[in-house]
């Protein structure tokens, strides 16, 4: 959370302006949709009649209804503590999305069918292959940021040159770079070393540029006084500047690894088993390919909160030293 | 300021006095009616930093002009001066945080030079405080003072944590050992500073206005840890505004402007008669209040 004022303001979603103008918002969009055929008018048939002939007053009455609904939703959310706000509100968007992708009239005895295999499989190639290259593309960027600082005009040029390139080139194209045009110097590598190389340069070369700004944020005061002790540079770097970067360079590499777990879907180009080429090749035959996306998707996110998790733990834990 | 030092001002001997700018070597305080805190240092005793026509520039702001200074083992120095005189860039050339083009620097036997590979050895042995303090933020006071000795000099953990605890006894807040640094007051992390360096045991110490970053409550604590240690025989410099700090411990004040030293003598002499306009007016200002 930011740094709070200390002064209690009225919440913002009981000011009577906010409401009513959230009211006034939510009703003229649903006036400019025609939910008289859908289950809301089956709801509404009480009051309006049937609702294929309740004409103007029907689609007016339903979207008053949803307006009410939602100013009030909002209005007594507001007096909840901010932890169950915060639940309540991931509960109702996560209703939303569900309710999404239930109008796609998905097929659940197919997805359940299939489910086992493409966490087995799938999740586990796409987890081994993200890990690993994860594990490189640090190594990488750490070599590469000290290179990006350091006064030797080979070891700039050859970080500068690597980050540029590799940032500047599509991910896709790296990979098939890797896969179809290494061959030619004689070396082929498998699908899956292949994906791992390309996600390792790349990510890698997201990860430099964190890891240089992290350490040059440290103060120059901090090498100072490690200097004056006698600290080499290696183990100023390694045990002064390091863990101080650390916290700094967390929530954007927590980022770069978030959006590296979803980049590793394009080495499905390869073939290798990964979640993405799993959902494709396992709905395509039966023409179910929107449940195995769906479901895919899902996995995928999960995964990433996983991610989430681990990098809000790891935020707190070098908090520590913050702490008053 | 620490309080009145009328006394010590009475009690200190003259040093010799040189008006030359800055071409002079060392001078010890001739008197043989130091008050009992003052150890006399002998003109014999070892240099532990000898300075000779040191300048340097940076880019073209000639930042320091054929400075020449030794410094003896037990020696107490102030360097005072108007800022951006370069009394801090000349004691951080000391231990060569900073680089000077001319003249030469010899520290404990080793001279300073650009292509040194043992410039390590002359760090280990110079200990310096900052005015930000620059404590490890990310570790412990403890663990502050133990990375030197066991880093550095190879001391077990056990060793090092005797060897800090020892000398956070000796700034006076073992207590607050286990604290990180920002847990911590101004004094005290300055404090800590202070045993940090100590901890490395080393020849002489460098002040790089220590105080300057204080809340007025706390410079006192900070000087009388610098006092107590100037009374136990530690060599110092230190680059200070403390002018009561100056008369009680130092064995010389020197006075930078422009780059050069300007003056320098005994804090007596110093401060009662002093020989430049510069000086005079520097004096003036800053006792004014």
């Amino acid at each position: 959370m930011l740094y709070q004022d200390t002064i209690d303001s009225e919440v913002l979603v009981h000011k009577p302006w906010f409401v009513a103008s959230t009211f006034a918002v939510v009703l003229a969009l649903f006036l400019m949709y025609n939910l008289t055929g859908t289950t809301m008018g089956e709801l509404m048939r009480p009051v309006i009649g049937d609702p294929s002939q309740s004409g103007l007053y029907g689609r007016f009455a339903i979207a008053f209804v949803i307006a009410v609904a939602f100013s009030l939703n909002l209005v007594l959310i507001g007096f909840a503590p901010i932890k169950a706000q915060i639940i309540l509100v991931w509960l109702e968007l996560l209703l939303l999305i569900l309710a999404f992708f239930k109008s796609f009239e998905l097929s659940l005895p197919f997805i359940r069918e299939n489910l086992p295999f493409l966490i087995t499989q799938g999740v586990f190639t796409t987890l081994y292959v993200s890990a690993i290259s994860l594990l490189f593309a640090s190594l990488i960027a750490i070599i590469a940021a000290v290179a990006k600082l350091s006064s030797n005009g080979f070891a700039y040029g050859i970080a500068s040159f690597y980050t540029s390139f590799f940032r500047g080139l599509p991910l896709l194209m790296q990979i098939y770079l890797i896969y179809l045009g290494l061959p030619q110097f004689g070396i082929v590598l498998n699908a899956v070393p292949s994906g791992i190389l390309a996600l390792s340069v790349c990510i890698g070369a997201y990860m430099t540029e964190i890891f240089r700004s992290g350490i040059q944020s440290i103060d120059r005061g901090q090498w100072e006084a490690s200097r004056s002790m006698g600290f080499g540079f290696g183990l100023t770097m390694r045990r002064i500047i390091l863990p101080q970067a650390l916290p700094v360079i967390v929530p954007p590499m927590g980022n770069t690894f978030i959006s590296m777990l979803k980049d590793s879907s394009l080495v499905s180009v390869l073939g290798v088993w990964e979640l993405t080429f799993l959902a494709r090749t396992i709905g395509q035959p039966t023409f179910h390919n929107m449940e195995m996306l769906v479901a895919a998707s899902l996995i995928y996110w999960v995964l990433s909160c996983c991610l989430e998790l681990i990098q809000s733990k790891i935020e707190r834990h070098y908090s520590r030293s913050k702490l008053r | 300021m620490i309080a009145s030092n009328s006394q010590l001002l009475n009690g200190l001997g003259g040093g010799n006095l040189s008006p030359e700018n800055g071409n002079m070597l060392h001078v010890a305080p001739l008197s043989s009616q130091e008050p009992s805190n003052q150890k006399q240092v002998p003109m014999t005793a070892d240099k532990i930093i000898e300075a000779t026509n040191v300048s340097k520039w940076y880019g073209s702001f000639r930042a320091l002009t054929d400075v020449n200074l030794t410094v003896r083992k037990g020696e107490r120095i102030v360097i005072c001066g108007p800022s951006g005189s370069g009394k801090s860039t000349l004691i951080r050339c000391f231990n060569r945080l900073e680089a000077h083009q001319e003249g030469e620097i010899t520290v404990n036997g080793i001279r300073l030079h650009s292509k040194m590979r043992n410039v390590t050895d002359v760090r280990k042995n110079v200990g310096m405080v900052f005015q930000h303090f620059n404590l490890f933020p990310h570790m412990t006071v403890l663990m502050n003072c133990m990375a030197g000795p066991m880093w550095m000099k190879g001391l077990s953990e056990s060793e090092a944590k005797k060897t800090a605890l020892k000398f956070l006894e000796r700034v006076r807040i073992p207590e607050q050992a286990n604290k990180y640094p920002v847990q911590l007051s101004g004094g005290q992390q300055q404090r800590v500073a202070i045993a940090r360096s100590l901890c490395m045991e080393p020849a002489v110490m460098l002040f790089d206005e220590p105080t300057s970053a204080l809340d007025p409550e706390m410079v006192s604590e900070v000087l009388e840890t610098m006092t107590s240690l100037a009374r136990d025989g530690m060599t110092m410099v230190c680059v200070t505004h403390e002018m009561g700090f100056a008369r009680a411990v130092a064995d010389r004040v020197i006075f930078m402007d422009r780059g050069q030293i300007v003056e320098q003598g005994a804090p007596n002499e110093f401060f009662t008669n002093p020989q430049h306009d510069r000086t005079k007016l520097f004096l003036s200002q800053i006792l004014k209040h």
